[in-house]
C-alpha cells in the first residue's frame, strides 16, 4: 500500500503546522476506509482531510494541498486545484472591496490569468513587473473563466530571472453577421472605476448621470460552423469603420439621435468577412488586430478555389 | 462554459440549388419558442443562413403595406427574399438598393406551400447590406467548402441529419457536388476573363 503511504505523507505535510499527527495513524485511517469500507482512495483522502480540518478548526483553503503541481497559467482548466506558478505580475488593479488586498493579472509564457489575494491572508504585496514563484495557490472558476486565489499557505519567492509573459490572444474569422444593441455611439457612467454603459441616461449602479461618450461595436463573427462574439473598442471601431468619436458625435447631433451612428456602421461592416485577433474576456474576443478578408484566392487554403475543385472532383 | 446563456444559431452556408430543394422543417423540442430548422438535403439543420449574391430584381409586392421581394442570384440558382413591416431595416435596404448589386443577407429560412402542393423556400432577412465582388467570391468558395464538408460527412454513422435527409428527401447528394464544381468553375472563368481583359 505504497500508494496510501504517500497520501498519508502528503496529508501529514499539510497539517504539520496545525496538528500533531503521525504518518502511521493517517495511513491507518485511510486504509480502513479503502480496505474495509471500499471507499475510493481520492474520496478516502478527502474524508480524512475533512476530519482533520474539523479537528484543527480550519477551512479547506487555509491548508496547502500537499500535492500542488507546477503549472502554467494557460493550462488551468479546473476549479479548486492547488498549483505552483512562476509568473510576472502583468497588471495590478484597484481592489473594489476591503477584504481584497490585491487583484490583478499574473502572466507566464502561456498567457495571463487573474489573481486575487485576500487581506486576511496577510501576504506580502506583489509588485507590478516583478517575477515570483508562488507556491500553493488555488484555482477558481466563474462562468467559464479561471483565476487563482492566493491564500494563507501561499509562499511567495521573488525571482531574479524575469518570467516572460506570453501572448494568449485568440484568432477568429468569419462573416460578420450581426451588430448587437449597445453598439456605435454610447454613453458611459463617469463615476470612478464604473464605466458602465448607460441605458437612457441611467447607470444601473449610480442612477441618472451625465454620461461620457464612447465608441464600441459588439458583434458576431460566424464561420458557418460556430459563432464568436467580438468587441471593438473605440480605437478599433474607428479603424474598422473610419468613423472616429468626434465625427460620430457630429453625426448624432445632426440627426438628433445617437442610433444613426450604429446604423451607419452596420451598413459598412455587416456581411463582410474578418479575421480578428485579441484576448478572450468572458463571451467576447476583444479585437486588438483585425483585417478584412476577401477574395477566393486568399492564401487561406480552406477557400482556395483550386484546391476545393480538386476536393470536389475526388468525391 | 455556462449553458444558461442561449446560444446563437449558426448561419449555414448553402447554395441556392440546394436551398431551393429543401422543404422539410422541424423543431427539436415542444417549447413554443424552440428554433425552427430547415433540413438541408446534404444533411444539416439550418435555423439561419448567410448568403451573398447579386440582387437582380426587387419589387414591392405588398397590397396594403410595403412588402419587398428580392431575387438574389448565386452561381447555382436564385434565392428569394421577402421583407415587410416586421423587417424594417431589411425592407428599407431593399427599397433603396438599385439592382444589380452584390448583397449579403443574414436571414431565416421560411417555407410555404403553394396551391399545387409544392413547397417554396425563401429567406426572411435580418439584414441586407451591399458588399463588393471580392466578398461575394469568398462566399462562393466558403459555401463550396461547407457544402463539401456536409457531403463528405453524409455517410458517416451517427449523422442524424443525413439520416433525416434520406428519409425526407429522395435526392442524390452527387447533385450538390456537381453544383459545387460548377460554382467553383464560375470563379475560375471570371478570373480568366479578368486576366484576358486588356490592361
Amino acid at each position: 500500500m505504497a500508494d496510501l503511504q504517500s497520501h498519508a505523507e502528503e496529508i501529514h505535510e499539510q497539517f504539520s503546522d496545525h496538528l500533531d499527527l503521525t504518518t502511521e495513524e493517517i495511513e491507518e485511517r485511510l486504509a480502513s476506509l479503502v480496505n474495509e469500507y471500499s471507499v475510493p482512495v481520492d474520496e478516502a483522502r478527502r474524508s480524512v482531510v475533512n476530519s482533520y480540518l474539523d479537528e484543527a478548526g480550519l477551512e479547506r483553503d487555509e491548508i496547502g494541498s500537499g500535492g500542488s503541481q507546477q503549472a502554467l497559467v494557460g493550462d488551468i482548466d479546473e476549479d479548486e486545484q492547488w498549483v505552483d506558478l512562476r509568473v510576472t505580475v502583468a497588471d495590478l488593479w484597484d481592489p473594489n472591496h476591503d477584504s481584497i488586498a490585491q487583484v490583478g493579472l499574473l502572466g507566464d509564457e502561456s498567457g495571463t490569468i487573474k489573481f486575487v489575494s485576500f487581506s486576511t491572508s496577510e501576504l506580502e504585496e506583489l509588485e507590478e513587473g516583478e517575477s515570483y514563484a508562488l507556491s500553493n495557490v488555488v484555482t477558481d472558476e466563474y462562468q467559464g473563466n479561471y483565476s487563482v486565489k492566493l491564500n494563507r499557505t501561499t509562499t511567495i519567492t521573488e525571482l531574479d530571472e524575469e518570467i516572460e509573459v506570453g501572448d494568449d490572444s485568440d484568432e477568429v474569422e468569419g462573416a460578420l453577421v450581426d451588430i448587437q444593441s449597445g453598439s456605435g455611439l454610447i454613453k458611459r457612467c463617469p463615476e470612478d472605476d464604473c464605466t458602465r454603459v448607460l441605458q437612457n441616461g441611467r447607470c444601473s449602479e449610480h442612477g441618472q448621470v451625465d454620461g461620457e461618450f464612447d465608441l464600441r461595436i459588439k458583434t458576431v463573427l460566424d464561420d458557418g460552423d460556430a459563432v464568436q462574439e467580438v468587441i471593438f473598442n473605440e480605437a478599433a471601431t474607428a479603424e474598422l469603420t473610419g468613423i472616429g468619436l468626434e465625427e460620430a458625435k457630429e453625426m448624432a447631433q445632426d440627426a438628433l439621435d445617437t442610433t444613426v451612428v450604429g446604423e451607419e456602421m452596420s451598413d459598412m461592416i455587416v456581411g463582410r468577412y474578418y479575421r480578428v485577433r485579441g484576448p478572450t474576456l468572458g463571451r467576447y474576443v476583444l479585437a486588438d488586430e483585425f483585417e478584412e478578408l476577401s477574395g477566393a484566392d486568399d492564401a487561406d487554403e480552406t477557400v482556395d478555389a483550386e484546391s476545393l475543385l480538386i476536393r470536389a472532383r475526388s468525391l | 462554459m455556462s449553458q444558461s446563456v442561449p446560444t446563437r444559431e449558426v448561419a449555414r452556408r448553402v447554395f441556392a440549388a440546394e436551398y431551393n430543394d429543401a422543404s422539410y422543417t422541424f423543431k427539436e423540442s415542444d417549447d413554443e419558442r424552440a428554433p425552427l430548422y430547415l433540413l438541408l438535403p446534404t444533411g444539416e439543420r439550418a435555423n439561419r443562413v448567410f448568403i451573398v449574391g447579386t440582387l437582380t430584381e426587387k419589387e414591392d409586392v405588398g397590397e396594403d403595406s410595403e412588402y419587398w421581394r428580392g431575387r438574389i442570384v448565386d452561381p447555382t440558382g436564385t434565392f428569394f427574399t421577402y421583407a415587410g413591416q416586421y423587417q424594417p431595416e431589411a425592407a428599407s435596404a431593399l427599397r433603396e438598393l438599385e439592382p444589380p448589386a452584390y448583397v449579403a443577407v443574414v436571414g431565416k429560412p421560411r417555407t410555404y406551400e403553394t396551391d399545387d402542393g409544392s413547397v417554396n423556400v425563401s429567406v426572411r432577412p435580418e439584414s441586407i447590406t451591399t458588399v463588393d465582388a471580392a466578398t461575394r467570391d469568398r462566399w462562393v468558395a466558403e459555401t463550396a467548402a461547407r457544402t463539401l464538408d456536409r457531403i463528405e460527412a453524409f455517410d458517416d454513422e451517427g449523422n442524424e441529419y443525413a439520416r433525416m435527409a434520406r428519409e425526407q428527401y429522395d435526392l442524390p447528394v452527387e447533385e450538390y457536388r456537381d453544383a459545387v464544381v460548377a460554382a467553383l468553375q464560375s470563379l475560375d472563368d471570371a478570373d480568366e476573363l479578368e486576366g484576358e481583359a486588356p490592361a
